[in-house]
């Protein structure tokens, strides 16, 4: 194990620092944050904001086809949104010194991740309402606890983003209701995005605790407030009426309540399908990343346009300032 | 004006606002900046909400039981109405925005004379908060145009090809057929001829501020209002209507 040599200032600083999170205040982006601090916060936001918008594709890939002029307008409205997530986060992690080009180069590279949910195909209308209600269920029991995270522009993020994921739960929930209510063929195409959805949804609570590498520092510094098996546990428990209430079948046939733990049991998950797509195995790493770099590389002229425009516009101005001061 | 004239131009409205937010709505996720995705998004979505207000309006007007849906989900190309200029693929971003900013000048002066002038209160209704959307479209393009146009050299020549390109659709915008002339003289909708200038005066000086060159009057591409279409939007219309006729009994 390598041990960072400290100065006796630093570790002065440190013990003030971890004393000041423990009494669970605030970090603000010009206190004095550990290095190892300030890099887990770097890699985890800009991770979570490469996720909106990656995130973006697999639900962005219905907006054309949607089957009504309000649905349409509501998933646009939702991928929109996810943008929007994207933005303050990236905002959020430049507070630590890093700017979004370098997150996004980061991002082209392979170099930073997202959430390996975003992986999987999204093939029939039905899979609008399976990630609504699976993935962005999960997504926000993972993120209401970040919005008490200890380092505060990140904290204040997630506030905003979880009351916008919350609705965008329940329109997913109401997409599923339609379907299951509707013809047997939209019945059939809601229990097929659910078998597809469930298993992958429930990796999206990361490793189990004992595999998780970066869990237990990340609580110390109040980052990270439950374990991964603790909030999975609850995405099920909270999980299994819905899908009762929808009259849909969680392919699952291990999962049963578990009157003894006051939880539902569930079967074991095929962590080796989680390492692959992580690898780049899933079914569309290849596609998601394409669109990102691609959409990337054909806006850099727009982008050059747009700066040369502003350092001429800025020159015009400085000799418009200019000649008014001389007259 | 006849009944079917007065449905065909509130629904012409609808066809346009539909196309265009169908096109723009394709840029999110794929923007060549995260805000350009929100900002086309947001366009899209004052676009689809005018669409289904206007098709409302249409679906009243027509009184056959055809809602908002079946008017946007079930008829051919040949049944849409809009203007060719908005069902032109989306190509580059320089297209977009020019694309964007020919008829944001068009449609902001269309409500406008709608939103004030209109002998039906529905559709001076839908005007009056279309109107305030258009300006910032109309803003918003603009700006790009003249930021592109007045970028690099490359942004320059691509934008100017571009607008060489879209030039040649603008001219049906002020083509009067037989709906557009018994409608504007029942002080439904406006005289296009008097449209034109303004959207000429709006738009040379945006290309001028932009350092572009104002292409020549020349031909025009039209039918678009007459439901003969470029090769383009059979295939949007196809990609996008195909669940509510593939399951035509089911609700979503």
């Amino acid at each position: 194990m390598k041990i960072a040599r400290m100065s006796p200032v630093e570790m002065n600083l440190e013990a003030r620092f971890d004393a000041y999170v423990a009494e669970e205040k605030k970090i603000e982006p010009k206190d004095w944050m550990p290095d190892a601090y300030r890099k887990t916060l770097i890699r985890q936001i800009s991770q979570h904001a490469h996720s909106e918008i990656v995130g973006m594709l697999p639900e962005g890939n219905w907006i054309s086809r949607a089957p009504s002029l309000k649905r349409k307008a509501i998933l646009l409205a939702k991928v929109q949104d996810e943008a929007g997530h994207g933005l303050y986060l990236y905002s959020a992690a430049e507070t630590l010194g890093v700017t979004r080009d370098q997150m996004l180069q980061d991002l082209h590279a392979g170099k930073a991740k997202y959430s390996s949910i975003f992986n999987y195909p999204t093939l029939t209308w039905a899979d609008m309402g399976a990630v609504g209600w699976l993935v962005d269920g999960a997504a926000i029991m993972n993120q209401v606890p970040l919005c008490k995270c200890s380092y505060g522009p990140y904290a204040r993020a997630m506030v905003r983003v979880c009351k916008e994921e919350s609705f965008h739960q329940r329109q997913g929930f109401q997409v599923m209701l339609n379907l299951a209510q509707g013809t047997p063929e939209q019945k059939a195409m809601a229990q097929d995005a659910l078998n597809r959805w469930w298993w992958p949804s429930l990796m999206m609570f990361g490793p189990s605790d004992a595999d998780s590498p970066h869990s237990a520092q990340s609580m110390k510094w109040n980052i990270k407030r439950f374990s991964n098996d603790e909030l999975r546990q609850r995405f099920v428990d909270m999980t299994v009426p819905q899908a009762e209430l929808l009259g849909l079948t969680l392919p699952d046939p291990d999962l049963k309540w578990n009157e003894a733990r006051g939880h539902y049991d569930f079967g074991a998950i095929n962590w080796d399908e989680f390492y692959n797509v992580i690898k780049g195995n899933g079914p569309c790493n290849k596609e998601r990343l394409g669109a990102r770099v691609k959409a990337y590389n054909d806006g850099a002229w727009v982008r050059d346009a747009a700066n040369a425009y502003a350092t001429k516009e800025a020159t015009r101005q400085k000799n418009a300032n200019a000649s008014t001061h001389a007259a | 004006m006849t009944d079917a004239q007065h449905f065909a131009a509130v629904l012409r409205l609808g066809d346009d606002a539909l196309v265009l937010g169908q096109r723009l709505s394709a840029w999110c996720g794929h923007g060549p900046i995260l805000e350009e995705d929100i900002a086309l998004s947001n366009i899209a979505l004052d676009l689809i909400g005018q669409a289904r207000n206007l098709f409302t309006l249409a679906s009243k007007l027509e009184n056959q039981g055809r809602d908002e849906d079946a008017l946007a989900y079930f008829r051919s190309d040949l049944e849409f109405q809009n203007h060719l200029l908005v069902e032109q693929p989306n190509g580059h971003f320089g297209d977009t925005v020019v694309r964007q900013m020919f008829f944001s000048a068009f449609a902001l002066d269309r409500y406008t004379f709608l939103a004030r002038q209109t002998a039906n209160a529905d559709v001076a209704g839908i005007a009056a908060k279309a109107v305030k959307e258009l300006h910032y479209h109309w803003e918003h393009a603009a700006q790009w145009v003249i930021r592109l146009g007045d970028g690099t050299p490359e942004s320059h020549q691509k934008v100017q090809d571009s607008v060489d390109h879209l030039w040649a659709y603008t001219g049906e915008l002020f083509m009067p057929d037989d709906v557009d002339t018994a409608c504007a003289e029942a002080g439904l909708m406006p005289d296009l001829h008097e449209l034109q200038g303004t959207w000429r005066d709006k738009v040379v000086a945006c290309l001028e501020r932009a350092t572009l060159r104002v292409p020549e009057e020349g031909w025009s591409h039209r039918g678009g209002k007459q439901g003969v279409h470029s090769e383009h939007l059979s295939y949007m219309l196809a990609e996008m209507q195909v669940l509510p006729r593939t399951y035509p009994d089911a609700t979503w």
